[in-house]
């Protein structure tokens, strides 16, 4: 589970990149989201012990930052859940995240796309603060990256 | 790799994760103190993102000359730091640090655009995730710049003091040594001048727009990143004395 949205899986989140199997060892491939992200070393530790409960001793994590994550790699399931938690999922960009990229978002309680962007920085390095003109209410989005 | 090109490399890697280090200190300083709280919230986001940076290039220079990225940050002293000097001067106002944010951030989206391609390949793969993190960084200070330049006549007033002092200052950006040839020759790291016009090709026109006045007869700063003004003693002093206390505590 992501730690700091303990609702989707760091497989649905598109973190996890590779696993290999090899004798007594299992690799792990792992890729941060936000370089600054204070939850990889706890993802780190999560990862290891998860495995460990298969009764594999040796598990070996790796980082891999090239080719960087995107939030495209966020799973069918993974947004679906990020909407039901009250996070907006990210749009799909295909790597066109530039200057002038500003996703559409739905609200993630009435669906109104009369929403606008409040704070592109939130409560945590992932998230931006937008509200929707509809419901009236604030609401918090995964940001595009 | 040579050791006349690890070193230079060493170098601005140094210089990087620095600039880095020393604005995302600055930029925390807002913390409880924003004129506004989603400000407040956004300088934090900044000084975040900075600080996973710095600790990123940090652990690349790890790599090449064995200092953990705590001893790099809390255990040198100011003649060691090799951040740019307008970096390191206190945060002031609020129309000082969107400024400054603005022509940072500005700089290192070329600098990591050209980096992608760098023929060190760790550097390569950082900066290739540095920099959709950047976009977000250059959007906001570029907004701030705009509002503040077009809003009062304070607001401007505040704007066009804080170039003036800051303009003669971004000359370091661009200052090359002998070693940075080498680099450049072998495809590892642009050669800084290079970048300056691209540089102002971005920045210029932004700061027409918002009705600011670029200095033109300001006396440039032409000294190395090895110069120091005495208040990068001060934050250090700040940032590193919980460490110095007790070297051996574990965290
Ligand atoms: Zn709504």
């Amino acid at each position: 589970m992501d730690p700091e949205i303990p609702v989707i899986s760091l497989i649905e989140m598109g973190i996890i990149r590779d696993v290999t199997v090899a004798a007594e060892q299992v690799s792990v491939t792992m890729t941060p989201t936000f370089s600054g992200c204070p939850a990889l070393l706890e993802m780190e530790s999560l990862i290891i012990e998860a495995v460990q409960t298969l009764g594999v001793e040796q598990v070996v994590v790796n980082k891999q930052l090239n080719p960087p994550w995107t939030s495209d790699w966020i799973t069918e399931t993974g947004r679906a859940k990020l909407k039901a938690f009250g996070l907006a999922p990210p749009g799909m960009h295909g790597g066109n995240v530039t200057m002038t990229f500003f996703d559409l978002v739905e609200c993630p309680r009435c669906d109104s796309k009369n929403t606008k962007l409040q704070n592109s920085f939130g409560t945590t390095l992932c998230r931006a603060i937008w509200v929707c003109n509809d419901c009236l209410e604030p609401f918090e989005q995964f940001k595009p990256l | 790799m040579n050791n006349a090109l690890k070193n230079a490399l060493l170098n601005r890697l140094i210089g990087m994760a620095d600039d880095e280090l020393i604005l995302s200190h600055r930029n925390a300083e807002w913390t409880g103190h924003a004129p506004l709280l989603e400000e407040d919230i956004a300088l934090a986001n900044l000084a975040q993102d900075e600080l996973g940076h710095a600790t990123v290039l940090l652990g690349l220079v790890e790599e090449l000359n064995g200092k953990t990225p705590d001893q790099m940050a809390y255990f040198r002293d100011a003649a060691e730091f090799r951040n740019v000097q307008f970096l390191e001067l206190p945060k002031g106002d609020w129309a000082f640090t969107m400024l400054r944010q603005y022509l940072f951030d500005a700089y290192e989206t070329i600098l990591y655009n050209r980096l992608l391609t760098s023929s060190y390949q760790p550097l390569a793969d950082v900066v290739a995730k540095f920099r959709g993190e950047e976009i977000y960084h250059l959007r906001h200070s570029h907004m701030w710049v705009e509002r503040l330049g077009l809003g009062t006549d304070e607001s401007l007033g505040r704007l066009q003091a804080a170039l003036d002092q800051m303009w003669p200052l971004t000359a370091q950006l661009f200052q090359v040594s002998e070693a940075d040839n080498l680099l450049s020759e072998e495809g590892v790291f642009p050669l800084a001048a290079d970048m300056a016009d691209e540089w102002q090709e971005i920045v210029l026109p932004h700061l027409a727009n918002c009705s600011l006045h670029v200095p033109t007869h300001a006396t440039m700063l032409l000294a190395g990143r090895e110069t120091h003004t005495h208040f990068l003693n001060d934050l250090l002093t700040d940032m590193q004395q919980v460490a110095r206390w007790d070297p051996s505590a574990e965290w």
